[in-house]
């Protein structure tokens, strides 16, 4: 098993992510690939570990799930909230913190 | 106790007084002020007898002692202590400024009684006697430098005491402005002695001088110079004078104690106790002897046609304070000294005079309007001739024995100096004249309005009150002289103080006899013992040829005066038209004012606009509003990538971040 493959798949997984980011308004999408982003993270850590024979890179990939999951939370937390007070759902016309 | 125990003391109850009026105006009624007061300084008076008997119980050699209470401030190689020095000037010093002091207060006890600023002018008046026992028992010219400022204050704040008089305030203000000058002069001294010596205490400094410079040395002449400028400002001389006559605008009892008696002879004390100095910077002395001398020659010509009672006292006190200066200069310092106490005494109770006369007048103060108070004021009268006859030499009075002491050690020392001897007699023709020209203005002829009014009902004269500068009308409440004027004849505590003063003007100067008793010379011997100039003495022969000339021209000038105001009243009027631009050139005081105005005021008020209109306007302003335009502009350029849409900053940092692994990907290469 070479650990060229699994990197490929996680830098085209990133790469999506990453271009979901910024092609898309929705901030549902935009934390759909959020999420896809660090799972591609994940999936290079866990191959390097499995490369390199030790344990730690799994530790990290756990670590970044927990975060990940704040990181939903509030991300949602933030999106039923704008839904609540009737805001529109695009994050173009959320920009009232700007300069 | 100790000298310095007493010494304390003597600082410790003035200061308590002015503190305890202070706070205490709205509790204590006005006579109990007026009380401590008076007490306070009459108890620091005894302390200084106190510390008098000390010194007196002590070896001539070991009578100088230095204590301090605590650091005043110490850094970096700098130790100055709250310290003081006791030796026989300074307690000659104290006991002459207490000793007057409590007989001033006593005075405004009564003469102030109905001001409505009665504890403010006792606290006022006890400060600065705390202040002036501050700067003559100093152990440091640092704090000499604090008592120096402090009496300029207390000058201030009672020359300005009735501060709704704007000529007051403005009075107040110039004498302040002038005596800072004076301030900065001294502090720069102050600056030199340590760059040169390494030290502010007396004593030190004194006994490194004479190693360290050598005679005329362009430092120690630049310090002296420095210190004159200080002594200058402070004891109204040339070209520092002109603040003294303005300020005549304070309370009578202010221009007795401040303007005549204590704090105008400041200069004259700094000198006679920086005199090791100055015996290393001869020039130095010479100069400050001439500008003593020019200054009792020109303030004794303007005293010759001041129609203002009070104006022409203050130029007679400058014209004094000139003879002293010119005595410590020259090296005739026990005399200089001794002057100084005699003139306190004689010139303090002529301003009390003064002040009982114009409260005769309701204030107003043109001897023209003035005559015939020899009969209304027989007390008044009979003091103010003892003044007068002090301060115009007549024999066997105070003013007689000291004036010619410094004369006479002025021929002794020779040569150059007999010009101070000459000039001095002519300055003395002078005092008579202008001495006696007030007191046959002011005391025989018909009575006037006023003086009519006394004799034949004992009630003062009472007009609307007036300023009597610009004859403005005001009225009598805080701020203003109050309701009521008090007259020694109606009022026991001014009767006291002024015939206590009488007696010492008349006789304070047996005490002091050429061959037959020198209590002043041999008690400050010990401190000038290191000046090879206080062993020049004239003979007690030449002494006795000098009081005789003195005698001689003390009785002309007084005859002169009476000739002049008495048998030919009318003399007078024909002299100022026929001398017509002399006597406008004296009457306004040989312009001066205008000199000042147009050599100083005028060039930094110019500068002042030059500054305000270019430089404030262009260099400040654009220092300024430059440096904020540029934060606004490059504010400007950083806000427009705070644009507020979420997916540009997205883009900015996925953008950044491949930047930077593309960097570490080609270098690692």
């Amino acid at each position: 098993m070479n650990v060229e493959w699994y990197i490929v798949l996680s830098a085209l997984l990133f790469t999506t992510g990453a271009v979901g980011i910024l092609v898309r308004r929705s901030p549902m999408v935009i934390l759909l690939c959020l999420e896809l982003m660090l799972n591609a993270g994940n999936l290079a850590l866990v191959a390097f570990s499995r490369m390199v024979g030790n344990q730690q890179g799994q530790v990290f990939a756990i670590v970044v799930m927990v975060i990940a999951a704040c990181e939903v939370v509030v991300g949602l937390g933030l999106i039923v909230a704008l839904f609540r007070r009737k805001l529109p759902l695009n994050v173009d016309d959320l920009r009232e913190l700007r300069g | 106790m100790t000298a310095t125990s007493w010494a304390w003391l003597v600082l410790l109850l003035p200061l308590l007084g002015s503190i305890f009026i202070g706070l205490g105006f709205r509790v204590l009624p006005a006579k109990v002020a007026g009380v401590i007061g008076t007490a306070a300084i009459g108890l620091a008076f005894l302390c200084g007898i106190g510390a008098l008997l000390c010194l007196l119980g002590e070896d001539a050699e070991a009578r100088h002692h230095a204590s301090s209470l605590w650091d005043y401030a110490s850094v970096a190689g700098l130790n100055i202590k709250l310290g003081i020095y006791v030796d026989p000037l300074s307690v000659f010093m104290v006991l002459v400024v207490t000793g007057v002091s409590t007989l001033i207060h006593l005075y405004s006890y009564g003469y102030m009684q109905s001001d409505q600023g009665y504890h403010r002018f006792f606290s006022y008046l006890n400060f600065f006697v705390f202040s002036m026992l501050l700067l003559v028992l100093a152990g440091n010219f640092v704090l000499l430098i604090v008592g120096w400022a402090f009496v300029g204050f207390a000058s201030y704040a009672l020359v300005s005491f009735w501060y709704r008089r704007t000529t007051a305030t403005r009075a107040g203000m110039k004498a302040f402005v002038i005596n800072v000058v004076g301030d900065i002069g001294l502090t720069l001294a102050a600056f030199l002695i340590f760059r040169e010596l390494g030290t502010f205490d007396y004593g030190e400094v004194f006994a490194k001088a004479p190693q360290v410079f050598h005679t005329n040395q362009w430092s120690a002449t630049a310090i002296c110079l420095l210190l004159l400028v200080g002594a200058f400002a402070k004891s109204a001389q040339l070209p520092f004078h002109t603040w003294l006559p303005d300020a005549m605008e304070g309370p009578t009892p202010v221009s007795s104690l401040i303007h005549a008696a204590t704090m105008v002879t400041a200069g004259v004390y700094l000198i006679a106790r920086t005199h090791t100095l100055f015996v290393l910077a001869p020039t130095a002395a010479d100069i400050a002897a001439f500008v003593g001398l020019a200054t009792l020659l020109v303030a004794g010509t303007i005293a010759l046609v001041m129609t203002d009672l009070k104006r022409a006292i203050a130029y007679s006190t400058m014209s004094q304070i000139g003879y002293m200066i010119m005595g410590v200069s020259i090296g005739a310092y026990s005399a200089g000294m001794f002057h100084l106490m005699t003139h306190a005494f004689f010139k303090a109770l002529l301003f009390m005079g003064a002040g009982s006369f114009i409260s005769a007048m309701a204030n107003k103060q043109n001897i023209d309007e003035m005559s015939g108070f020899g009969k209304a004021m027989r007390f008044t009268s009979i003091t103010f001739i003892c003044g007068g006859l002090a301060l115009a030499a007549f024999p066997g009075t105070s003013g007689f024995f000291s004036k010619d002491e410094i004369l006479a050690y002025a021929h002794a020392r020779g040569g150059m100096y007999d010009i101070f001897q000459i000039l001095g007699y002519f300055g003395a023709l002078l005092t008579a004249v202008y001495t006696f020209r007030l007191i046959f203005r002011v005391l025989p002829g018909r009575p006037c309005k006023e003086a009519q009014e006394l004799i034949d009902t004992g009630h003062l004269a009472h007009e609307t009150p007036r300023n009597p500068a610009t004859g403005e009308e005001e009225d009598t409440e805080v701020g203003f002289p109050g309701a009521e004027h008090h007259i020694a004849e109606q009022s026991p505590p001014m009767k006291i103080a002024m015939g206590v003063l009488a007696f010492l003007a008349l006789f304070a100067g047996l005490i002091q006899v050429p061959g037959v008793d020198s209590v002043v010379t041999s008690f400050l011997e010990p401190v000038f013992a290191d000046s090879p100039l206080a062993a020049i003495e004239p003979s007690v022969g030449a002494a006795w040829v000098g009081l005789g000339i003195g005698a001689a021209i003390s009785l002309a000038g007084i005859g002169i005066a009476y000739w002049l105001y008495v048998l030919r009243p009318e003399t007078p009027a024909a002299l100022i038209r026929r001398l017509g631009p002399l006597h406008t050139f004296l009457a306004n005081k040989w312009y001066f004012d205008e000199l000042i105005d147009i050599l100083i005021v005028r060039p930094a008020l110019a500068i002042g606009r030059f500054a305000n209109r270019v430089f404030e306007r262009f260099v400040v302003d654009g220092l300024v509003t430059g440096t904020a335009e540029t934060v606004r502009g490059s504010g400007g350029v950083v806000r427009a990538v705070q644009n507020g849409f979420v997916r540009s900053y997205a883009l900015l940092l996925i953008a950044g971040f491949a930047g930077l692994a593309l960097y570490f990907l080609l270098s690692s290469s």
